[in-house]
């Protein structure tokens, strides 16, 4: 018994300093962000604000306009998931159930693009997208993140465990295909689509180099291409860079402290071999 | 009944590429076409006269890529980047199996706080927490380097020093990502049946010995799959250097291939020159995928 209860001791031990290694940054962005300017580089260090202040907040918002890359930001990463949970919710579907001929080699082909690396097709979007005048707009950004590979890979392993049988039933009522697929696999798809949704829009929230081409006005800018261009100018600013960490953050924490569960379920799903 | 069964499956085959049809255009379109024109552009001079007039750009063969390999830039920024992913790579994953164990350890109380606090950082955007490290990692003023004095060990100027620059950004990628490994992890060990513990218990193997024999067996698809994944996403690497250490960091010692490429294309918009560095990029992604799947796949069998 004796030995159980060190081991236990231990095993928390280290648990707890992984947790503080992991969340001190983030606690301390979040400390750094509410104290007066100066303090977070103050000798000796300060852990906690001497008075919480929100002038650096303020300033964000007011002078230095972060309220629009917020506005710019929620806006494209809620576009590009709706419209990305519908083409990849459809084709996915069709991977998995509807008989084709050529769909086990298709689908190979389509994993293999997981293995070319995003920039490869950068320059050449660029280009693609200066001809169709998308440079410098959000459908610029939204463009290349609508199907992906990944969110065809998940709605897929998901809808494999739809029995066929359902949808020979509703066959023989006379249903059509598309009806079927919206009154029959969608519902049965709902949680694979939040678990979508989700990633989509964290990774689109997240994304930094491609806003970073496509967008030069910095009205237009996300929140990350506007804190990295705020961090040249203010670097030395600590508590305010603090502040706009915050900002651009914890949207995002928010978001996957309520739906962790979709998320978790997803990063394993994602991981299975197809 | 077999009329309508070919029928039937016209119908369904009709339905499907139906359904598959946006989703296969729009990669189409925007990832395999762009993709493929990369090789185009490489052997161009596609340069900011050709980005207003692309009759502007002419065929050069393989001269961007032979200037490339004759660049010291170059070979820096590649040596750089493979250094980030091998140094990440084992990192990240060792920090994630460590976690994962520790969250899945039977008498573990809290899995649910531990596993939500190992996962944050994965969620939180990349350039935000590059501002923050920025800030930890000040030479003077940095949480870092105040642990490290109460630890007795020596200040260092992480961002400025050619020798630790590297390193800390690696630091900050593997802390950012080893939560997303561990979930996979634990998946994993979750998946590897009690029994084959109980047996080797019966025959007498210690804790150490079943983790050896059982646990990292058993594991071998998970390595193989998050060895793959980290791998080709630190290959990737371009916002740490880009947020943290600016102009390629000191000596550019930070110069990573994708930061050269964007530099490349559109800083000087010499598109020909960064297309060609896109396409070395790729073929060490494929290069190292293949050859950790090789080694993968030898261990496994």
């Amino acid at each position: 018994m004796r030995r159980v209860r060190w081991s236990s001791v231990l095993l928390h031990a280290a648990l707890l300093v992984l947790a503080a290694a992991a969340l001190g940054p983030l606690l301390w962005m979040v400390s750094a962000s509410l104290m007066p300017a100066g303090e977070a580089s103050a000798l000796p260090p300060r852990l906690l604000p001497s008075a919480p202040t929100l002038a650096h907040y303020r300033d964000l918002f007011g002078r230095l306009r972060l309220g629009r890359a917020l506005l710019n930001s929620t806006l494209l990463a809620t576009a590009t998931s709706v419209l990305a949970v519908v083409l990849n919710a459809l084709a996915g579907y069709a991977f998995a159930k509807l008989r084709f001929r050529g769909r086990a080699r298709l689908f190979r082909l389509l994993l293999a693009l997981l293995v070319v690396p995003a920039q490869v097709a950068m320059l050449p979007l660029f280009l693609l997208l200066k001809q169709l005048g998308l440079v410098n707009t959000l459908a610029g950004v939204v463009a290349p993140g609508l199907a992906s590979v990944f969110g065809i890979f998940l709605v897929r392993q998901y809808a494999l465990s739809i029995p066929d049988d359902l949808l020979d039933a509703a066959r023989l009522d006379g249903a059509g295909e598309w009806r079927i697929f919206v009154s029959v696999v969608l519902p049965l798809l709902r949680p694979i689509l939040v678990t979508l949704a989700l990633f989509t829009f964290l990774a689109t929230w997240n994304d930094f180099m491609w806003p970073l081409i496509v967008l030069s006005d910095d009205a237009r800018y996300t929140l990350p291409v506007a804190l990295a261009n705020l961090s040249g100018e203010h670097v030395l600013d600590t508590e305010l860079m603090m502040a706009g960490a915050v900002v651009t953050v914890a949207p995002v924490l928010a978001l996957f402290l309520a739906l962790q569960r979709y998320y978790l379920q997803g990063v394993m799903l994602g991981s299975v071999k197809g | 009944m077999s009329g309508r069964d070919t029928f039937g499956s016209r119908r369904e085959a009709r339905a499907a590429w139906a359904f598959l049809a946006p989703a296969l255009l729009t990669l189409l379109v925007f990832f395999l076409l762009p993709v493929l024109l990369a090789f185009v552009l490489s052997f161009t001079d596609f340069d900011l006269y050709a980005v207003g007039d692309p009759g502007n750009a002419r065929w050069v063969g393989l001269r961007n890529y032979a200037d490339l390999l004759r660049e010291p830039l170059f070979w820096r920024a590649l040596r750089n980047t493979l250094l980030f992913a091998f140094l990440g790579g084992p990192l990240t994953v060792a920090l994630a199996l460590g976690a994962a164990l520790l969250v899945n350890a039977p008498l573990t109380r809290g899995r649910r706080f531990f596993r939500t606090a190992f996962f944050a950082p994965v969620v939180a955007t990349l350039v935000a927490m590059a501002v923050v490290w920025h800030a930890l990692y000040h030479p003077r003023f940095g949480p870092i380097g105040h642990l490290l004095a109460a630890l007795g060990l020596p200040r260092v100027d992480w961002l400025g020093d050619p020798r630790f620059a590297l390193p800390a950004l690696v630091l900050l990628a593997a802390w950012k990502n080893f939560g997303y490994t561990m979930v996979v992890f634990v998946a994993g060990l979750q998946g590897i049946p009690e029994e084959l513990y109980e047996a080797a218990r019966i025959d007498g193997a210690r804790a150490l010995q079943r983790f050896r024999h059982v646990t990292l067996p058993l594991l071998g698809p998970t390595f193989s799959f998050v060895g793959v994944v980290t791998l080709i996403g630190y290959l990737q690497v371009f916002a740490e250097p880009y947020v943290m250490t600016p102009e390629g960091g000191p000596l550019k010692s930070t110069l990573t291939a994708s930061l050269l490429m964007y530099e490349r294309g559109f800083r000087w918009w010499s598109l020909g020159p960064a297309a060609a560095i896109a396409v070395l990029l790729f073929v060490v992604v494929l290069a190292v995928t293949l050859l950790q799947l090789r080694l993968q796949g030898g261990e496994g069998a």
